[in-house]
C-alpha cells in the first residue's frame, strides 16, 4: 500500500517549486488575462470576436494568435480592420503564411497585421477617393472609391462591412503588404 | 478488507497526480504575480502607508486621497464639484468657491494633479487641479487637505494642458486645449478656423510665501489643440513643453481629420524670455472676466471676486519664445525626465516614441537649423533635436514617468501595458499588462528631479470583470506594481472613485505631521460665530433670521428657537465648539431644500433655510459624535407670516416642564 504513495510523493518533491504559485492560488492570486478574456455574451462584438466568429478568416484569426494581437484589438480602440479573408491568404505564394506564422518570423507578421489596423473608425460615407491613412505599422494605405461608391484599399476590393464594438472590420479580398523599409 | 484499502489508496494516489499536474503546468495568466505581493501590500491594522496617492478625480471634479501601496482610500476631497459628505458647494461659506464668470457651476471635470516642488523636489505645501470644462485651476492646501483657491481662467476653449509648474512652483500653466476665436471679434463663422482661431497658455505665478495664483501673463499662441505638457528642469529651467495636435486646424471630425499629418509639434515656450518681455513692458492689457475665489481659514468664508482685465503677449510678435518641435502622430504625452535633458513625446497613434534632448534642441536654436516655419514660428529640424526613438515600444504611447535609476515608465493604452526602457539608451527592458487600458500612470516623485521609485500605479481607463460587477457602471480601476527589481511585478488591484485620472504619489513623511487637527477657537473670524454658549443667539434683520448656534457633545444652543415666521430666510450658523482632532458636528433641519453641513473643530458653516409652514420643525446632529449623539437634537417654531410671535431662543430652560 505505502509504495502506492510514494510516487506521487516524489513528484510533489520534484515540482515543489510550484508550491508557492499554488498557495498563492489558494488564496486568490490575481489574473492576468487581457481583454479578449473577459466574458461577455450580452456585447456586442468586438473586432476579434467578429472575425473569430466569421467561418472565412480563420487565418486571419490565427495570424493575430500567433502575434499577440488579440488582446490589443480587443481593447477600446477605437480601430478600423482590414480583414483579408481566407481566400485572400491563399492568393500569397505557397508557404507565405505558413512561414510568417513561424515564432521567428512575428515581427515581421507583426508589420503586416498592424498594416491592415487603423487607430480611428473610417466612415464609408466620408472617404474620398485617392486618400490615405496612417496605419499602426507608420505607413500609409491609400483608399480608393469608384464612381458607383465600391471601395478598396491599396487595390484590395472591399467585400463588406461589419460594425464592430470598437470599431469597423472591412472584409478584403487580398492581403495588403507593406511597403519595403528603406 | 486490504483490497478496499489499496483500491481508496490507489485513487487517492490519482488523484495527487491530477493535483501535482496542474501545479506543473507552464506558467499562466495566475502567475503574473508571485508570492510574496500580498505581503509588499500588507499595512497592518494601525499602521500606516509609505506614501499618499493624490489621485484625481477625472469626471466627479475632486480629488481621492488613497495610501499606496495599501491601495486604501482615505478621503474624498472636493474641489470642482460639490460634495454631499462635507457640504462644500452646500454650505454659505463654500458656495463662492464655485463661481464663476458663467455662474454657480457645480460640477466640472478635474484631470490633473500637480503637486508643489522646491528645486524640482516635492515640497508637500499644496496640491493643483485643473477644471477641463469651464476652465480653472485649483490650490489645495495639503495641511487641512481643502480646496483654499480656484481661479477662473479666460481666453481658454477647455483647460486641459494644465495644472503644470515650474521646478519652484514659479508657476502653473494652464494651456487651452480647443483653440477658439479671441479678441475682439469672436462670432465668425467655425469654418474660419484657420484665420480667426488661436489658442492660448496662462502662465499663473503662485505667491512663494501664501500660494495666492494670479495670471501673471498670457500667450497668444497659433489656432491648434494644445494637450499636456511639462516645465522643464535643471538645465532646461526656464523654458515648458507642449505637446499639440490637430496641426491640421481641423474643425470638424477630429477623429478622421486631425490624423492626417505625419507629425505635430512638441511647443517649447521659452517663459523666462516671456517674462524678460513683461519687465519691458511689452504686450497688451485684454478686458477678460473671470472669478477668482479664495477660502480663508480663518474666517472659514470663501470670498469670489470678478476680475476683469488680463496680460497678452503675442507669440507672433515675440517670436523668440516659442519654437516648434515636430513629433508624430497626435503627441499626448510631453514629459521632461528627472536630469531636464530629455523630453519624451507621445504621439498616441504612432508606434514609435521621440526623445528629444534639450541641449541638441538649444543648439538647433542656435544654429538656427530649422526645418520651416508655422505661422512665422521656426519650426526645428526633427533630428536636430532628437536623441534617439524608442522603436516598436508598444501601441498607443500616452504618458511617462520616470524612476531615479534612469529609466522610464510608459502607458500604452492601445495595447493596454506599461513598458519600461533606458532614457539613454532607449532600449526596451520590460513591459507588463494593465487590466484594462491604462491612461495616466505615477511613480512616486516621477515628475519631479528626485523621484521615489518604488512603484508605478496603473490608473485604467476600462475595469469589466476585474472586480465583483455592479451593473452598466463599475468601480473605476488602478493597479500597483512593483519596480524594485529589474521586472515589474503586479501587486495590487485597487478600487477608485470618479475617474482616476492622473495622480502624483508623495512619501507621507513630507505631509503627515504638519496635517490640520482643528481650527483654534480663538482664531475664528467668522463674522457669525459664537464662541462660546453665552455668545449664541438670534436676530432678526427684515426677513432675515440669524442662528448664532454652536455645537458641543450632545447638545446645540440654542435648540429651541421661536418668532420665525413662513417665508424668512433663517441662516443657522453653526460654531462647533470642540477642540478635540476627529470631533465634527452636523447639522441638518426638516425641510431644507440645500442638504445639511458638516462643521470642522472650531468652524463655522452656515446653512440657509426658508420655512414654507407653520409647525415646530426638527433639527439634529448629523455627524454620530458621542454616546448622546442622538439626543443632539433641537425645535424650531414656525408661525405665519403675519405673526407677532416674538424672536426666543434658549437651551435647557425646562420652565413648562411638569
Amino acid at each position: 500500500m505505502k509504495h502506492l504513495l510514494i510516487i506521487p510523493l516524489m513528484l510533489l518533491l520534484a515540482c515543489g517549486q510550484q508550491q508557492t504559485s499554488s498557495t498563492t492560488e489558494a488564496i486568490g492570486a490575481p489574473l492576468g488575462g487581457g481583454q479578449s478574456n473577459v466574458k461577455d455574451e450580452t456585447s456586442e462584438p468586438d473586432v476579434v470576436r467578429v472575425a473569430v466568429g466569421s467561418a472565412d478568416h480563420t487565418t486571419l484569426v490565427t495570424a493575430l494568435k500567433a502575434a499577440n494581437y488579440v488582446d490589443a484589438l480587443s481593447n477600446a480602440g477605437p480601430f478600423t480592420v482590414f480583414a483579408p479573408t481566407n481566400a485572400a491568404f491563399e492568393k500569397l505564394p505557397a508557404g507565405t503564411v505558413e512561414d510568417l506564422l513561424k515564432p521567428e518570423n512575428k515581427e515581421a507578421l507583426q508589420n503586416i497585421l498592424e498594416y491592415h489596423v487603423y487607430v480611428g473608425v473610417i466612415n464609408e460615407e466620408l472617404v474620398r477617393d485617392g486618400m490615405t491613412f496612417n496605419q499602426v505599422n507608420l505607413d500609409n494605405v491609400t483608399l480608393n472609391k469608384s464612381d458607383d461608391g465600391k471601395l478598396s484599399v491599396n487595390g484590395a476590393n472591399v467585400l463588406g462591412k461589419v460594425k464592430a464594438s470598437n470599431g469597423v472590420v472591412y472584409v478584403i479580398d487580398a492581403v495588403l503588404l507593406p511597403p519595403d523599409k528603406k | 478488507m486490504n483490497t478496499k484499502i489499496n483500491r481508496i489508496a490507489l485513487s487517492l494516489g490519482v488523484l495527487v497526480v491530477l493535483l501535482i499536474g496542474y501545479g506543473c503546468k507552464p506558467k499562466g495568466p495566475a502567475e503574473v504575480t508571485t508570492g510574496d505581493a500580498a505581503s509588499k501590500v500588507y499595512v497592518a491594522p494601525g499602521q500606516y502607508d509609505e506614501f499618499y496617492n493624490i489621485v484625481s478625480g477625472g469626471f466627479n471634479g475632486q480629488m481621492a486621497v488613497y495610501g499606496i501601496p495599501s491601495g486604501r482610500l482615505f478621503k474624498i476631497l472636493p474641489v470642482f464639484s460639490v460634495f454631499p459628505e462635507n457640504g462644500y458647494g452646500y454650505s454659505e461659506e463654500t458656495k463662492p468657491m464655485l463661481n464663476t464668470s458663467h455662474g454657480f457651476v457645480p460640477w466640472d471635470d478635474l484631470h490633473h494633479i500637480a503637486l508643489s516642488t522646491t528645486k524640482g523636489e516635492h515640497d508637500g505645501r499644496w496640491a493643483f487641479g485643473n477644471a477641463n470644462n469651464t476652465p480653472r485651476v485649483a490650490r489645495v492646501d495639503l495641511g487641512s487637505f481643502r480646496t483654499v483657491e480656484i481661479l477662473e481662467i479666460p481666453n481658454s476653449g477647455g483647460n486641459h494642458s494644465s495644472p503644470f509648474i515650474t521646478e519652484n512652483t514659479e508657476y502653473v500653466v494652464a494651456g487651452t486645449r480647443f483653440s477658439i476665436p479671441l479678441g475682439e471679434n469672436k462670432d465668425v463663422p467655425i469654418s474660419s478656423y484657420k484665420e480667426n482661431f488661436k489658442g492660448s497658455i496662462s502662465f499663473i505665478k503662485v505667491n512663494p510665501e501664501t500660494g495666492r495664483m494670479n495670471i501673471e501673463f498670457q500667450l497668444r499662441t497659433p489656432g491648434f489643440n494644445y494637450d499636456l505638457s511639462r516645465a522643464g528642469k535643471g538645465p532646461s529651467h526656464g523654458w515648458f513643453f507642449f505637446s499639440c495636435y490637430n496641426t491640421e486646424q481641423a474643425y470638424t471630425l477630429l477623429e478622421q481629420n486631425a490624423s492626417r499629418n505625419d507629425k505635430d509639434f512638441i511647443m517649447a515656450v521659452n517663459w523666462k524670455k516671456a517674462e524678460e518681455y513683461i519687465a519691458q513692458g511689452k504686450g497688451k492689457k485684454e478686458k477678460a472676466k473671470y472669478a477668482h475665489n479664495t477660502y480663508d481659514e480663518k474666517s472659514h468664508t470663501a470670498t469670489s471676486t470678478m476680475l476683469d482685465e488680463v496680460l497678452v503677449l503675442d507669440v507672433m510678435e515675440y517670436p523668440d519664445i516659442v519654437y516648434f518641435i515636430p513629433c508624430p502622430k497626435s503627441p499626448h504625452g510631453c514629459d521632461v525626465d528627472p536630469s531636464g535633458e530629455y523630453i519624451v513625446g507621445s504621439g498616441k497613434l504612432a508606434a514609435l516614441m521621440p526623445v528629444f534632448s534639450f541641449s541638441k534642441f538649444q543648439t538647433a536654436i542656435e544654429q538656427k537649423d530649422y526645418e520651416g516655419d508655422f505661422d512665422g514660428i521656426p519650426v526645428i529640424r526633427y533630428e536636430a533635436a532628437l536623441h534617439g526613438e524608442v522603436k516598436k515600444p508598444g501601441l498607443g504611447p500616452l504618458h511617462t514617468e520616470f524612476d531615479g535609476n534612469g529609466n522610464a515608465y510608459t502607458s500604452f493604452f492601445v495595447s493596454s501595458e506599461i513598458v519600461k526602457w533606458n532614457v539613454k539608451t532607449l532600449e526596451v527592458l520590460d513591459r507588463v499588462p494593465t487590466y484594462y487600458s491604462i491612461g495616466h500612470l505615477s511613480v512616486p516623485g516621477g515628475p519631479t528631479t528626485k523621484p521615489h521609485g518604488k512603484y508605478v500605479i496603473a490608473y485604467n481607463k476600462i475595469t469589466k470583470d476585474r472586480y465583483l460587477p455592479t451593473g452598466p457602471e463599475l468601480s473605476q480601476s488602478a493597479q500597483l506594481y512593483s519596480i524594485e527589481g529589474d521586472k515589474m511585478q503586479l501587486l495590487l488591484d485597487f478600487p477608485t472613485v470618479g475617474e482616476p485620472h492622473y495622480a502624483e504619489a508623495i512619501p507621507a513623511s513630507l505631509i503627515r505631521d504638519k496635517t490640520v487637527k482643528i481650527y483654534p477657537i480663538e482664531h475664528n473670524e467668522h463674522p457669525y460665530a459664537a464662541k462660546g454658549e453665552k455668545m449664541t443667539r438670534v436676530e432678526r434683520k427684515g426677513k432675515e433670521v440669524h442662528v448664532y448656534m454652536t455645537a458641543i457633545r450632545s447638545h446645540l444652543t440654542p435648540d429651541n428657537i421661536e418668532g420665525i415666521r413662513v417665508g424668512d430666510e433663517v441662516y443657522f450658523h453653526v460654531t462647533n465648539l470642540e477642540q478635540d482632532w476627529d470631533v465634527p458636528h452636523g447639522f441638518a433641519i426638516k425641510g431644507a431644500t440645500n442638504a445639511e453641513i458638516l462643521i470642522m473643530p472650531g468652524e463655522t458653516q452656515t446653512l440657509k433655510w426658508i420655512p414654507k409652514e407653520v409647525g415646530v420643525v426638527p433639527f439634529y446632529c448629523t455627524d454620530f459624535c458621542s454616546a448622546l449623539h442622538q439626543e443632539m437634537s433641537g425645535y424650531a417654531r414656525v408661525s405665519p407670516a403675519n405673526s407677532n410671535t416674538p424672536i426666543k431662543f434658549s437651551t435647557g430652560d425646562t420652565e413648562g416642564q411638569k
